[in-house]
Order: C-alpha cells, then structure tokens, then sequence
C-alpha cells in the first residue's frame, strides 16, 4: 500500500527528499555540528520556520481541502505552545527553587517547593498560589497529552457547537476569528493563571539540559521540528489521496450534495477541525521552545490570518504549496522587518522596508488573490505542464466557496 | 466626655448670659486669669462660655488667636495680648483692639492650650463664624464643620439656625443640623428622628453619617456568655467567618494560644537539631508536614519549645466559643434606625446604578451602532465581507484631525470633517470595489482574504504616515461636560451626540432603502442582479454606489468615535470583530436587526461589566462566548429574513 502511495504520488518522495537535504544542510553548516556558517539565532528562525510549516499544513487542509475559512488556527498553535510551556517554566523554576533549599538545615517539604515555584512564577502578576491549571505542569509526560488534549477538545467543542448550527462560509470565520479574540482577551487578564500579558518565559532552557549548550538545543530542535513536519506531511498526503479526501473536496465544493449522498458532513468537518487544531498544537509546542517566549499577544486574530495568508500565497489545496507559502512569506517577512532588506531611495521619499513590508505584504496578497488563486504553487502545475478541463466558464461546483473554473485553469 | 463639655458649655450659655453680657473679652479673661494661663479640658468650660456669650466684638478674634496659640502674655505687666509675628518680631494688640508696637519674641509669654482645649475653643468659635455677617463665610463654616463634624458643633449650629435670614444656607443648616443630630445628640429618640427624616434621601453625606453608625467589632467569647453592647449580629465559623479569621479573633481576645505557622514551626526544629537528629527524628525524614509536626509535638513533650495549638485543638477551641458582631453605636434603637435608613438607600440606590448602567449600556450600543451600520450596507444588504471596515472608520477618524490641524474653531472643523470624511471613505469604498471586490462577488472567502489584505496595507501606511502614538480629535467645548440627573446618573454630550448621529443614521437608512428609487435599485440588484440587469438597472452601478455608502457611513462614524476614542491606526480594528458580531447576531439583510444585535451586546457587555466590574477584558471574553453560543439557537440572528429576501 505506502509503496504504490509512494510511487502515485512522486510529490511526497521529492518533498521528503528536499525536507532532508535541508536539515542535513543546515545541520553540517550550524554551529554546533559543523562549520559554524550558520548562526544559532538563524537555526532558530530556520526551526520555527518549519513549525510555521506545519501550522501551514493544518490550514491547508482545514482550508484548502475542506473549504472551511478557520481564523482561529494559531490560537490552538499557541495553545499548545502555552501547554508545553507550563512544564517547561514549571520544571525550570523547580530546579531553582529546590537549588535555594537545598542549602537549609531541613530537607524540604513538598509545600515547600510548591510554595516556592508559584512565588517564582506569580508574583509577577501579584499571586502565590498555583493556579488550578497548573495542576499536571509537574509532569512531563501529562503536560504533553494536554498539548494534543486542550486544544483538540477545545476544537471538538468549538466545532460540534459551530458545524451542528450549519454555521458555514465567512460566518464560521468570523465565529472562528471571535472566539479567537475571546481566547486572546481572557488570557490577557492577570487572573487568567497563565500569567495575563506577561506570558510565559524562559522557555528556551529546558529543565535538565542546563548543561547542553544552546547551540546544540537549537539544531535537537531544528531536527524534531523537521520530523514532525514529515512525519505531518506523509501522513497527511495519504489521508487526502484516499476516500477521505475526496470527501472533503466534496464537501468544499458541494456540501448540499454531499449530504444528500449520505456522508455524515458534519462529523467529516468535526474530524478534520479537531485533528488540524492538534497539528497546530504540536507545532506550537515546538515552536515556542525555539521562541522562547509566549504571551497572549500570540493569539491575536491578526496571526490566524497571516496563517491564512501564507497558505494562500503558497497555493491551496496542494499540500506542497502550504509549506512554500509558510516557508517563502515568513522568511521574506523577517528578512524585510528585520531591517536587512535595503531601502530604496527613490529621491524625493526613501522607501524604508520596515514600514513599507506590510504595505507590501497587503497589496500583493490582494494580488494573488485576485490574478493567481493557485498561488506559488501554480507555478509548479505549469512547470508539469498539467492543464485543466475545459469546461467552458463554468464553476467547478454550484457552492459560493468552490473553486470557479478560472482558478483551476490558471 | 466631649459630649459632657458640649453639654457643660451649652449649660454655661443658657445660664450665663445675663451675667455675661456686660462683661467684655479682656474682663472675663483676667477675671480667670489661672484656669487661662494652665486651662485643662475639665475646667475651662466657664470661661470659653463666658466668652462665647459675651457681646463685646474682639471675642471672635481672641478666640481665634487663643486656638491658633496667638494669645500671650506680655512679660512686662502680664497683661493679655494679641500676636501676630512680623519681621522684627512679634507685632501686640489688646484685647481692646488697640495696637500695642512691636516686641521681640522673647518678651511675650506664649499661652499654649492643649490640643483638648483648642477643639473647645474652635468649638465656640464656630458659633461666631456661623453668624458672620458675611454669607460666604457663613457657608464656607459650616463646610468646615460638615468636612470635620465634632459634638461641639452641634450647639452651635441649633443657635444660629434660627438667625439664619439666607433661605439656602439655612436649608444646608438645618440638613447638618440633623446630620450632626444623628450622630452627636444624647437623645435616643431626636437621634432616631433624625435618621428617620432622612428616609429615602441619597446624599453622600448621609452615608458618611450612617456607616460609622454601624460599624461593628469582631468579639469572640466562651459560649454561654452574654454579649456585652449592642450586638449586631452572631458568625457563624466556615460560612460568616473563616476559621482562620475566626482563631485569631480568639487570639486577639486572649481565649487562646498563638497558632504555630510553618515557618515558626520549622525555625524551632532548625533550633533544636542536635547530630542530625531533632527529638529523636532524623534530619534527613524531616521532609513531610506530617513529620514536621510530629518532630514539635515531641519537643513539645520535653518541654523544649513551647505549646502550640494544633489544628484538632484550633478546631476545639472555636467551638467552644461564639462569635458576634457588636456595634460601636451602644444605641439598639439608633442602629435599627440607621441600618433601616440605609437599606433603603441602598435599595434606591441599586435602582439608579441600573439607570445609570442602562444609560451607558445605551451609549455603548449607540457606538457599535454606528460602527456596524455601515456595514449593515456593505455586508447586510450586498453580503460583502468587508474587513477594512474598520480601517474605513479610522480614516475617518484621521481625516478629522486632519481637517483639526487647518481649521482651529473645533465646531467650524466638525462641520466640515463629517461631510469630508464621507467623501474621503467614499472615493476609497468605490475604488476598492472597483479595482477588488467587482472581481469577488461568487467568492466571498477570497474577498475576506483580500480585504484583509488591504485592512493590513492600510493599517500599516496610517501607521506610517500619522505615527504609532495617539493624536487628539478634540471635540467642540459644547460638547464638553455630561448631563447629570443626580450624583449617580449622568452622561456626557460626547455619548448623547453620539446616540443622535445613530438615530439620525437609522432614519437615514430607512429612508435611502424604503424611500428612494436608489434603496429599490439596491434591493433589486442584491435579490436578483440578472433580473435586476434585463430591468434596465445597472448593477455594476448600483454596487458600487452601495458599497461606497457604507464605506461612507463607516467615515462619517470614524469621526463620532474618534471624538472619544484615541485615534490610533488600531481604532478600526478595535470595532471590526463587534461590528461583524453586532450584524450577524441582529441578523443579516435588517436594519432593525442592526439595532436590536448592538442593543443586545451593549447592554450585554454593560451587565457582564458591572457583574465583575475590575474586569472588562474577562466581560468582553464572556460577551463574545455568549454571541457564539446564541448564534446556535439562532443562527439567522435576532430578526432573520424570510423568503425570498433570505437569499437561499
């Protein structure tokens, strides 16, 4: 079976094989493992890219494949990265905290440290307990299932609440994006027990591997977050080569007539909602080890459509295209506001990137989305010398959201 | 024992005023002389009533220097003298008035009465100052004494109620004459009479009055035992009062032992290790509470530390013992009195906070009002998703304080601002509809997608251009200030202008959409635009005459928000999610659905705000799950369109 996959899909083979060619490469250019062309902080940016990656993927599949407009994608993104935070400063601050007892007449008490860690960690929003919450932050292993559980029941919620109304089209993206914003504002407070707007920090040293330098963490990092976006990316390609996919293509294309045919649409849309909420949350949890830091500012509605705009960008409804995208626009976008991009001096006004990116970035996504729905991806289909049917004008399926012939063709 | 010496002085001035009258101020002093020069609070009532009932004009000004320590003692001939310091020292007058040179310091002996004495004199002296001639100084007294209210007051205030000829200060008299009454009269039933006058009144000072009439202490005392004073209420452990509030309320009383806290517990342990083992534990298993504990109780046994309570006996000891509140105010007459009072204070109370709160829950949802109404066009009549709506309002908002920065008169810039950002949103409603959105309509996700693309291009060039910090859109001084009905109830002109341009614009609507050959166009070109077009209407046309409307209307709103709100390149993107809220929730394609959804989430965010009111994040949190969760049992919205309107 994977190997007849495999062999009709030679798009998976060449990705892999692309995804490996990398990471060797930048493992024998990084710091730690090779030449030292590359600095740390890049092999960061490089490792977070790939999370952005994989984020991307969900989306296209949530999106592209299934049609639904979710704007709420990197609020499971960084809930997760919230998830594995809580261990990660939890498990830091108890190794600090347990270092200051250590040098008292009695050993300490279990209260004690407790006390300890959530003096460390709130005060400062002006608490010393531990919030309920905080109950699994001890285990590793918990916190992990809660990486996957938290967002995935959030999503099943969420979306059994959203898909049995039949809330469709732009009204589930703005119900998405609202109940983003909701997330947003109550992480916000300080009461939250997350640590209201000051987030979590310190994320980049992971407890027990004090003695690993950061450069070598950074490409460990790099490397899980290159598994997890292959590992992703196959699994994913299979789901969407069988039946399953072409449900979800269905359904994005006629949803009236996919029902009709007997297909339980919503529970198809409520699998796919919840299983991309958890693949968001699994690069989340990946990503902001590499960040370092978390805060609720990360969930901003404004995220969840850039998230939307790379897929866009890179080309929907191909798998490929999503981790272009992702990878092409947060690449540039870094490179442009990280002040390395030259100004143009056009005499009378200097266009100076830093303000003009996003100018940029607005104007030509309304391009793309206007001229090249198919995105940098459609490049690839010209390259192939794939054409579309000629069907004569006619829109691929009577839904507002299917694909119109023109956006096939191009 | 203040009370004692008002009463004494009130005594004294009944009684004395016949011998006193012809006695001058100098008179009376020398007459006692002693009790002046060492006057302690017990004996010098006579002499300040004696003063006090003295017609002799200097009184006021003797009194006052006595109170201010301005009184001396010239050391020559020890006769009595006013002060006053001057450059060379200290400059004399007599208690006849007449100037008297300048000495140097060290000549006058100064009287020093004590702090005691001083409130008595002031006490006598606010008699005086609440009869000045001059109504100002009659008012600004009895501010003084309404700031500061004292027992001697009270006397005072009686005897010139009656002087009083300004028909406004004696109502201000006789309304602190009862405040003062209520707090500081030896008779129960005056005292309940005054509070009962006051029944139904709102006043803060009333409050002021009342509350330390029912404050209350903390008393724990064995069981059995009868509660001494007036008892307010009993505590019940674990529901009134925590068990830790309510131990150490024994504490304080002396009915039980410290309690051992952790750190005290572990501090005598750490004293006590000897070899690595502390009453015969190991160091090293001291790592438990439990262990803890029984490492004390055991030193407790040898008699090396002393006994702590532990929590079984904690637990003994408050159920061994009752714990009440007991008022300060010793009265039971006078503390049902006022906790009736003030009930019912609170209960009128609660009814304006709700006026109030529907005032402000109406101002918000004149806001999102405004905000959405545009959008009510573009996206409830056209069904475009128009995510730059809110970058629409900002430029708007920007264009007034633009037009702020030519023209000075703030109403002459309003005027022109209105009429000018509608143009300006306009021309860029038209031009995006032209140039994006003609190309979109079969796909509404894409034109999401790509008004956003230009929401964020926008955002970024205000950014750009105007700067990240705020600039002022100030607004006419006519508008400044706020209607107030009473203290509690208000609203500033800002947010009434703003209900009226919402009014205003409602009317509008239904006018252009019911009235107007171009509202039947709109509504044609939206059912049914190839129907529409074999009509002769052109709907190329009329889409791009709606859309700029509500671009328009959403200027016209930008600069009414602005008004209020700072103007940030983030202003628009402040409203857009409620403005979406606001037109789905009222349900799309109605005006009226419109104004019903911004009803519904202003007063919504209103109560959720006043339910927790140190947290309007968490009510904007709560808001917004409360939409998604109505937008289940009501997914057309509040007024959903049936038929052929609907669209499907």
């Amino acid at each position: 079976m994977t190997r007849s996959f495999l062999a009709t899909h030679p798009s998976v083979l060449i990705f892999l094989l692309i995804l490996s060619l990398f990471t060797i490469g930048v493992t024998i250019l990084s710091e730690a493992y090779g030449t030292a062309f590359i600095s740390t902080s890049f092999v960061k940016t490089l490792g977070k890219t790939l999370c952005l990656c994989l984020v991307a993927l969900a989306m296209d599949l949530i999106w592209g494949y299934a049609g639904i407009l979710s704007l709420g994608h990197m609020a499971f993104f960084a809930l997760g990265g919230y998830m594995i935070g809580m261990w990660l400063m939890y498990a830091r601050t108890e190794e600090i905290v347990l270092s200051a007892l250590a040098n008292e007449v009695l050993p300490p008490t279990t209260e004690e440290v407790t006390n300890g860690i959530a003096a460390q960690i709130f005060g400062v929003v002006g608490a010393s307990e531990l919030p309920p919450i905080w109950g699994f932050a001890h285990s590793l292993p918990l916190q992990l299932l809660l990486v996957i559980a938290v967002p995935g029941l959030l999503a099943l919620a969420f979306g059994w609440l959203a898909f049995r109304s039949r809330v469709t089209g732009v009204y589930l993206s703005i119900l998405t994006q609202a109940g983003t914003l909701a997330l947003a504002l109550w992480l916000f407070q300080n009461d939250s027990g997350l640590r209201g707007n000051n987030g979590l920090s310190g994320l980049q040293n992971i407890p027990g591997l004090a003695h690993v330098p950061q450069a070598e963490l950074s490409i460990w990092f790099f490397w899980a977050s290159a598994a997890a976006l292959g590992l992703t990316y196959v699994a994913l390609a299979w789901l969407v080569s069988g039946k399953f996919g072409s449900v979800i293509r269905a359904i994005r294309d006629d949803e009236a007539r996919v029902r009709f045919l007997g297909y339980s649409v919503e529970g198809y849309k409520l699998f796919l909602f919840t299983l991309t909420a958890m693949i968001a949350a699994i690069a989340g949890a990946l990503y902001y080890p590499q960040a370092g830091i978390i805060n609720p500012a990360e969930l901003a509605p404004i995220a969840s459509i850039y998230l939307a705009v790379w897929v866009a960008i890179g080309g929907r409804g191909r798998l490929y295209g999503a981790v272009i995208g992702a990878a092409f626009v947060s690449l540039l976008s870094s490179w442009f506001t990280g002040g390395r991009a030259p100004s143009i001096d056009l005499g009378f006004y200097t266009i100076n990137w830093v303000d003009w990116w996003l100018v940029l970035l607005g104007l030509s996504f309304v391009l793309v989305t206007l001229f090249a729905p198919k995105g940098i991806g459609g490049l690839i289909d010209l390259a192939a010398h794939l054409r579309a049917p000629d069907r004569k004008g006619a829109a691929l399926g009577p839904d507002d959201s299917a694909l119109r012939e023109k956006e096939a063709r191009e | 024992m203040r009370r004692l010496a008002a009463a004494l002085i009130a005594a004294f001035a009944l009684l004395l005023p016949m011998a006193a009258l012809a006695q001058s101020a100098a008179q009376i002093l020398e007459d006692h002389r002693a009790l002046v020069e060492k006057p302690s609070r017990t004996t010098i009532g006579p002499v300040i009533a004696a003063l006090a009932a003295s017609d002799d004009p200097m009184v006021a000004d003797v009194l006052a220097a006595w109170a201010d320590r301005r009184l001396g003692l010239r050391k020559a001939d020890g006769a009595f003298v006013l002060v006053s310091p001057v450059a060379e020292g200290v400059a004399l007058r007599l208690l006849d008035g007449s100037d008297a040179g300048v000495l140097a310091a060290s000549e006058i002996t100064e009287l020093r009465p004590n702090a005691g004495v001083r409130g008595m004199i002031a006490g006598a002296l606010v008699r005086f100052r609440l009869s000045a001639p001059d109504p100002a100084a009659r008012a600004d007294a009895l501010a003084t004494i309404a700031r500061d209210p004292a027992p001697e007051h009270l006397e005072a205030l009686r005897q010139s109620l009656g002087e009083e000829s300004d028909a406004g200060l004696r109502a201000q008299k006789a309304r602190l004459e009862r405040l003062l009454t209520l707090r500081f009269e030896d008779d129960s039933a005056a005292r309940v009479a005054a509070i009962g006058s006051f029944s139904g009144d709102l006043g803060l000072d009333l409050r002021a009055a009342l509350n330390p009439l029912l404050a209350v202490t903390r008393v724990a005392l064995p069981l059995g035992a009868v509660p001494e004073g007036n008892l307010a209420r009993d505590l019940t452990p674990g529901i009134d009062l925590t068990e830790a509030e309510a131990y150490a309320a024994l504490v304080s009383a002396g009915l039980a032992p410290e309690p051992l806290t952790a750190e005290a517990l572990k501090a005598a342990l750490v004293a006590n290790v000897e070899g690595g083992m502390v009453a015969g534990f190991p160091v090293a298993r001291l790592n438990t509470e439990e262990a803890r504990a029984a490492a004390y109780s055991a030193l407790e046994a040898e008699g090396r530390v002393p006994p702590a309570a532990t929590e079984d006996e904690v637990a003994a000891a408050i159920a061994a013992h009752r714990f009440v509140e007991i008022y300060a105010e010793p009265d039971p007459a006078v503390t049902t009195a006022a906790a009736e009072v003030l009930q019912g204070i609170e209960l009128k109370l609660a009814a304006m906070q709700a006026a109030d709160l529907g005032l402000d829950a109406l101002s918000l949802a004149s806001i999102y009002f405004l905000a959405a109404i545009g959008l009510a066009i573009t996206f409830g009549v056209m069904r475009v998703i128009n995510m730059a709506h809110g970058e629409f309002i900002m430029m708007g908002a920007y264009t007034g304080y633009v037009v702020q920065l030519f023209v000075a008169n703030h109403t002459l810039s309003l005027l022109i601002a209105l009429p000018l950002a509608f143009a300006v949103t306009f021309a860029a409603g038209v031009a995006m509809e032209r140039l994006v959105i003609r190309h979109l309509y079969k796909r509404p996700l894409e034109t999401l997608l790509a008004t956003f693309g230009i929401s964020i291009a926008l955002q970024q060039l205000a950014k750009t251009i105007f700067g990240t910090q705020a600039r002022p859109l100030t607004a006419p001084s006519w508008l400044d200030g706020a209607l107030s009905f009473n203290d509690i109830v208000a609203i500033s002109y800002i947010r009434i202008a703003i209900f009226v341009l919402a009014l205003v614009f409602l009317v509008f609507f239904l006018w252009l959409m019911q009235r107007t050959r171009l509202g039947l166009e709109v509504r044609a070109v939206t059912q049914n635009p190839s129907m529409a077009a074999s009509m002769g209407i052109n709907p190329d046309r009329i889409n791009m005459l709606t859309f700029g409307l509500g671009s328009g209307i959403a200027g016209i709103a930008g600069v009414a928000i602005g008004l209020f709100a700072q103007v940030t390149s983030e202003l628009g993107s402040a409203y857009i999610v409620q403005s979406f809220m606001t037109v789905v929730v009222g349900g799309v394609g109605n005006i009226w659905g419109t104004l019903a959804g911004a009803a519904m989430i202003g007063t919504l965010q209103k109560g959720i705000e006043w339910l927790n009111p140190a947290n309007t994040l968490a009510a904007q949190t709560y808001m917004i799950l409360f939409i998604i969760l109505f937008i289940q049992f009501r997914p057309r919205g509040i007024i959903a369109l049936k038929g052929r309107a609907a669209g499907d």
